[in-house]
């Protein structure tokens, strides 16, 4: 067999030059006649080791990282495909304590293969899912779901088998699954990565939703920012279509489900799944009061499942392995695996999946390895743009719902942004309001005008203008945010704020710049 | 590029027939004139609201309800600053100060000799590995001021 050379199309791979360095590894091994084949494969989420370069040969596989094209005529010299000793050398991915302490479920096939290759996928236990639920009535699909436990990856952690029971039990012709892939937190890249690494999971999970409800159409709305996920689940739909796992008659079974890309256009809001909702619909991404719901009145008024990437991959494991194997993993009502995304000033960023429950020190230092600037840590933001800033006091809260919840905190999609000593706090909550301000759908005063207020009112603290004034005047605007908001956008975008102010009050206080 | 009226025209009729009888009709139109000129032209917009039967209004509403939408043509090369907290954290602010300095344009703006287009961006994806830069459709990872302008070099060379 000839050697297989692993080198990752992921987007964060891309960004530091993973094409380069596979033209230059063929270039190498042309040069020297060395016979070897490139395989483009997904990432397995170490971002902090891409481009992350795999060998496969008889004896297994060997990986070396962070590979810059630089390093590669040198990785040759080495001896570079076979036994090579060099710096970069890792030794086998899978035994990197990084990867090895996680517990993946959902993430397992991530990085292993080529992701559009759907022998890969069914040869390392895809479509297993789908082909038990193919077996099952709707309703024991649901029941599953309902038992594992599962609540929603996109935020919110609704209950996902009480959703599918609404839309299941509300009679229609037409009813729909809807896939939120806007993915719009900072700090969040999990959707991206399993898109991109193992898009046919996102395809399986969506098509069991379907079954279980009884629809035949999908969508996946997915933001206009990620366009390496565009061009893999392009391709991903149409093999899937080809081979039989989308289309008229999926695998023989009589049922028919088929799946439409939709690229947003650059709002945050569109995350938000009833704003999502009216922009696929082509209008501008508007909340909808609620109820009705989306699972009885959804897309085109149709009863319809909207779900989070991670939520359609969960039900995958879920099918394929039990209920009861997916509930086992967790704490409390917390259950399955949380993926966490180590981002922002992290020396060993990417994406971990653990059983719920670990602590949040646990995961920034011995996963994260600390400040990627080696400069103490002293905030960290949990859960996106509108997740609070936490001091280090708060460092050993349990990453579950419930906890998070006790801390006024919130998990969120898992995003983890950490910052060093340099940053700013007064500056955060500042951009917190701007970020309130720019991305408003505009339907409510408090989040329309309130963050434009907002971002005023503590420039005007930070001048140290009528400085007790305006503290109590931010606290206000803060609390009508919170009681006058439609949707999470305006109602969470004070908790930043707040946190800011409470755990890091010196940052607002008078300086000399 | 596109330039009488008649073109115009036709364009847009091409795409409205691409999309028509499609959930939601509107958003994929505008991406699609946009892909094809490069913004959506005024005079674009009473041409589609009447291709699907929807007021001028609410095509007008919808276009600038969302930030990728342009009415004026860009620059040659689109580059987005991502200024969302992951990027902030590792020197996003002192970037985006390097980059206006160097391109003398800001947000929302195209240098007079039409090349570069500076936008803003929330988030790129690129979290664990920032800061994040998008030039085009490619994503550039850590990217210090040094290293942005090794990359905009690379644009200077190839003469667009
Ligand atoms: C402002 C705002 C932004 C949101 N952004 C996203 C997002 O990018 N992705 C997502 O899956 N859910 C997002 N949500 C949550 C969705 O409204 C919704 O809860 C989710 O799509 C339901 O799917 P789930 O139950 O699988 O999590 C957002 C909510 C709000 C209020
Ligand atoms: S809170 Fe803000 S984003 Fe949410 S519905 Fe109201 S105006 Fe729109």
């Amino acid at each position: 067999m000839s050697i297989r050379v692993f080198v990752p199309r992921d987007t964060t791979a891309l960004a530091l030059q993973a094409d380069a360095v596979a033209q230059a590894i063929t270039a190498e091994a042309s040069r020297r006649s060395i016979d070897l084949t490139v395989v483009r494969n997904g990432s397995r989420g170490a971002f902090w080791l891409e481009p992350l370069v795999e060998i496969e040969d008889e004896s297994g596989r060997r990986a070396f990282g962070p590979v810059s094209p630089a390093d590669v005529p040198r990785l040759f010299n080495n001896g570079f495909p076979g036994d090579c000793q060099d710096i970069l050398a890792l030794g086998p991915a899978d035994e990197l304590p990084w990867l090895k302490r996680q517990q993946r479920l959902t993430f397992a096939r991530a990085g292993l293969a080529d992701p559009l290759s759907i022998e890969s996928y069914r040869s390392l236990g895809g479509f297993a899912g789908l082909e038990n639920a193919l077996a099952l009535s709707p309703q024991a699909i649901v029941a599953a779901v309902k038992e594992s436990g599962l609540r929603g990856r996109g935020g919110a952690a609704f209950p996902t088998g009480i959703k599918w029971q609404t839309v299941l039990d509300t009679p229609s012709t037409q009813k729909y699954i809807v896939c939120n892939a806007d993915e719009g937190d900072s700090g969040t890249f999990a959707d991206r990565l399993l898109m991109e690494a193992d898009p046919y999971q996102l395809i399986e999970g969506m098509t069991i939703a379907a079954v279980a409800v009884g629809a035949s159409e999908g969508f996946i709305y997915l933001r206009s920012e990620y366009p390496e996920a565009k061009k893999i689940l392009l391709a991903a739909i149409s093999r899937a279509e080809k081979a039989g796992w989308l289309g008229g008659d999926i695998q023989g079974s009589g049922k028919k489900f088929h799946v439409e890309l939709r690229i947003g256009a650059g709002a945050y809001i569109c995350g938000e799944e009833t704003s999502l909702l009216d922009s696929l619909e082509g209008k501008r991404g508007l909340v909808r009061f609620k109820p009705p719901l989306p699972a009885i009145k959804g897309l085109l008024g149709q009863p319809t499942v909207i779900n989070n990437v991670l939520s359609f991959a969960a039900a995958t494991t879920v099918l394929a392995k039990g209920a009861a194997y997916y509930r086992d993993f967790g704490t409390g009502r917390s259950r399955g695996t949380l993926t966490v995304q180590l981002a922002g000033n992290i020396r060993r960023g990417g994406l971990v999946e653990l059983p719920f429950g670990r602590t949040l020190r646990e995961l920034v230092e011995d996963f994260g390895g600390g400040t990627a600037t080696g400069r103490p840590m002293r905030a960290i933001q949990v859960g996106g743009p509108l997740g609070t800033y936490l001091p280090a006091a708060q460092w050993d809260v349990a990453l579950d719902y419930e906890a998070f919840a006790g801390i006024s905190g919130m998990l969120g999609h898992g995003g983890i942004v950490v910052f060093d000593d340099s940053v700013d706090l007064a500056q955060q909550a500042r951009f917190a309001m701007e970020f309130c301000a720019i991305e408003s759908c505009g339907k409510c005063t408090p989040c329309r005008v309130g963050s434009v207020r907002g971002v005023e009112v503590i420039d005007r603290i930070i001048a140290n203008e009528h400085r007790a004034e305006n503290l109590t005047l931010l606290q206000e605007l803060c609390d009508t945010m919170v009681d006058g908001s439609l949707c999470a956008m305006g109602g969470l975008t004070p908790y930043p704020v707040r946190s800011a102010l409470q755990h890091f009050a010196e940052d607002f206080n008078i300086r000399d710049t | 590029m596109q330039s009488s009226a008649f073109s115009l025209a036709e364009t847009i009729g091409a795409v409205v027939q691409e999309h028509i009888g499609r959930v939601g009709p509107l958003m994929l139109v505008l991406h699609a004139v946009q892909e094809r000129l490069g913004y959506v032209p005024s005079a674009a917009i009473p041409m589609i609201a009447s291709a699907l039967s929807l007021s001028r209004a609410e095509v007008h509403g919808v276009m600038h309800f969302y930030h990728d939408f342009r009415a004026e043509p860009a620059g040659n090369h689109i580059i987005q600053l991502c200024r969302a907290e992951a990027c902030q954290a590792m020197g996003a602010r002192a970037l985006e100060a390097h980059v206006r300095g160097k391109l003398g344009i800001t947000f929302g703006e195209t240098t007079p000799d039409g090349r570069f287009t500076l936008d803003p961006v929330y988030c790129l994806g690129n979290c664990a590995c920032a800061p994040t830069v998008r030039i085009d459709d490619d994503i550039h990872a850590r990217v210090t001021p040094q290293r942005f302008d090794e990359l905009l070099a690379d644009l200077q060379g190839d003469g667009r």
